[in-house]
């Protein structure tokens, strides 16, 4: 299982944009590599992150081999209300990890 | 890695090659071998502003996920006692100060000691749970997670006593010419800290920031990674990872490094 | 004792020895042109379409230590209400294998139009953005970096 780390506050003003980052370990392998025998390492990436706050999404990002190793990612949400905060990367293989903060709104 | 890449390398490698060859070396003056203490820089100052931000910030510096994980394993009871470290040491904070002593010599053992070592007996001895593998992402997870806790305190390990033949060894290695080069570690780090070759600099060859995250591994690696691929890049058979003559070494290049806050995780180019 | 002080050539050698570790970072990827761009632009934004230049600020070195990991921040002019708002912003190579790079997708809930990440870069490059505002206009902007080749290959 990937590691992961989020940074986000645990409470917010309404109305307040916050902050979040989160990063996970993963090789973003491009597939165009090779190994120490010359074969080619293939492909294997993360193709895409969303966040859903409150059951709602709120950012989504689409991943290419573009996108450096352990994939970091900062963006914004407006503080709406107290809710759940949802973090899913979803590699090419469709296998799914997920993080979850709770954000408090006051 | 092709063949006709590396050639290439090389060829076009050399115009600045001689520039570098045709600078004076810095420090050679000195009667007393080495960095004199004002000079000491760690490997950070040597980075462009972009990679030093990304090692200061917590929040973005990825070598913080192997940190994240060794809190993980530090609660995780393991072996035949079904002890975690967090059982007998409680909080990772209670190691603070720790791993800028290390480093260490053991009475009991009759050994020295670095952090891995350390961290790999209390596995043993203390979890009687199964060796992890030098490199391991587990291992360096929880070395991450306990030199962290020293982050921004000053290397200051023991020299003097039991500590002193290790030393020795350790130095004789830093200044011996290895390799089918004949190049000893001195020649790069004291002796042409500093020189530009391309866009590389040089630096001072520090071991403060480990375990590091480099952006040329995309990953974290250990202090002997490390030290393995100098011994590579002057072609000389490097020692194994966690080999008492590694450790030798990173004891005289903790004395040498004496002063220098620790910064793990760092994060390298 | 400093044996290699009392070797006239160790600062030769030393040349020699670097040169072994040096190993250009393009000299074994493929790579991709402007035209493979342009059309990578084509098919994400539609055919023929045509971004104005302004509205997007990009920050990124312009010396790059290593193509590996590249700190990238975006941000996009924008109110983003519910009626005007940044609805995806395009990242765009003209010479990485892959043309795309990264997509974000932004909403009114997003409060800022400011994203962050890392990219990989297969050498000194332009590189261009595009945002697609909530009314369909295409703003864009580019930056060049300098990517220096990667220093110290080693196999460990
Ligand atoms: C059963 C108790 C026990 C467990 C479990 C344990 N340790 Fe220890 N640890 C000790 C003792 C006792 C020492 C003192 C040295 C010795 O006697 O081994 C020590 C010493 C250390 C030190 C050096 C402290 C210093 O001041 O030099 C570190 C670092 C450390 N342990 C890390 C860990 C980690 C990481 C784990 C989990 C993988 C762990 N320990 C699990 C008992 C334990
Ligand atoms: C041919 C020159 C050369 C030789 C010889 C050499 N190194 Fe290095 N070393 C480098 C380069 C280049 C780097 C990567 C850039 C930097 O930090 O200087 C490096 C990095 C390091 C680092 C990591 C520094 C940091 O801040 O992360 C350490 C530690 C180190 N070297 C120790 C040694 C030791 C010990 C030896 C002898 C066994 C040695 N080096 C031999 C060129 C050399």
């Amino acid at each position: 299982m990937p590691a992961t780390r989020i940074v986000l506050p645990a409470r917010a003003r309404k109305g307040e944009v916050v902050e979040i980052k989160t990063i996970i370990t993963h090789p973003m392998e491009t597939g165009y590599r090779r190994d120490h025998v010359g074969l080619a390492i293939a492909r294997d990436i993360i193709t895409r992150f969303t966040c859903t706050y409150a059951g709602e999404e709120v950012f989504r990002m689409d991943l290419f081999t573009g996108v450096a190793a352990n994939p970091f990612v900062g963006f914004t949400t407006l503080a709406t209300e107290t809710g759940e905060v949802v973090f899913e990367w979803t590699d090419q293989h469709g296998t799914v990890t997920r993080e979850q903060r709770r954000l408090v709104v006051v | 890695m092709a063949r006709r890449g590396r050639r290439a390398a090389l060829g076009a490698a050399g115009a600045s090659l001689m520039l570098l060859a045709a600078l004076p070396a810095a420090g050679q003056t000195a009667t007393e071998p080495g960095i004199a203490a004002g000079d000491r820089k760690s490997g950070r100052d040597f980075l462009a502003p972009e990679t030093r931000a990304q090692q200061d910030d917590l929040s973005i510096n990825p070598g913080m996920l192997w940190v994240e994980q060794g809190e993980k394993l530090w609660r995780e009871a393991a072996g035949a006692g079904a002890k975690a470290c967090a059982s007998c040491h409680g909080d990772p904070s209670a190691l603070k100060g720790v791993a800028a002593r290390y480093p260490a010599y053991d009475a009991r053992l009759q050994r020295l000691l670095n952090l891995e070592g350390r961290i790999q007996n209390c596995r043993l001895e203390h979890q009687r749970a199964a060796p992890l593998p030098y490199e391991s992402q587990a291992l360096l997870a929880l070395t991450a997670l306990v030199a962290h806790q020293s982050r921004g305190l000053p290397l200051n390990v023991a020299t003097k006593g039991p500590a002193r033949p290790f030393l020795a060894a350790g130095r004789a290695m830093f200044f011996t010419q290895q390799g089918q080069l004949s190049i000893s570690c001195a020649q790069c780090h004291d002796d042409n800290w500093g020189k530009r070759l391309r866009a590389e600099r040089i630096s001072q060859g520090q071991p403060n920031g480990f375990p590091t995250y480099r952006l040329e591994w995309q990953t974290t690696g250990s202090l002997h990674r490390r030290l393995r691929a100098c011994f590579q890049g002057v072609r000389a058979e490097p020692f194994a990872a966690g080999s008492p003559e590694l450790v030798a070494l990173e004891l005289y290049l903790a004395a040498r490094a004496r002063g220098l806050p620790i910064e793990t995780p760092a994060v390298r180019r | 004792m400093q044996p290699g002080d009392s070797n006239p050539s160790r600062r030769k050698v030393l040349a020699g020895a670097i040169g072994i570790v040096v190993l250009p970072l393009t000299g074994h990827q493929a790579h991709a042109t402007p035209e493979n761009m342009a059309e990578a632009m084509g098919e994400a934004l539609g055919a023929g379409a045509a971004p104005k230049s302004g509205r997007v600020k990009l920050v990124l070195p312009e010396l790059a230590e290593n193509g590996n990991s590249v700190p990238l921040r975006i941000s996009v002019e924008s109110p983003m209400t519910a009626a005007d708002h940044v609805d995806t912003i395009y990242v765009f190579s003209e010479r990485n294998p892959v043309s795309n790079v990264v997509r974000f997708h932004l909403g009114p809930r997003s409060g800022r139009a400011q994203v962050m990440t890392s990219i990989r870069l297969a050498g000194t490059q332009h590189i261009t953005v595009v945002a697609r505002m909530s009314d369909g206009s295409l703003w864009s902007s580019a930056a060049n970096v300098v990517v220096t080749q990667a220093a110290c290959i080693d196999d460990t």
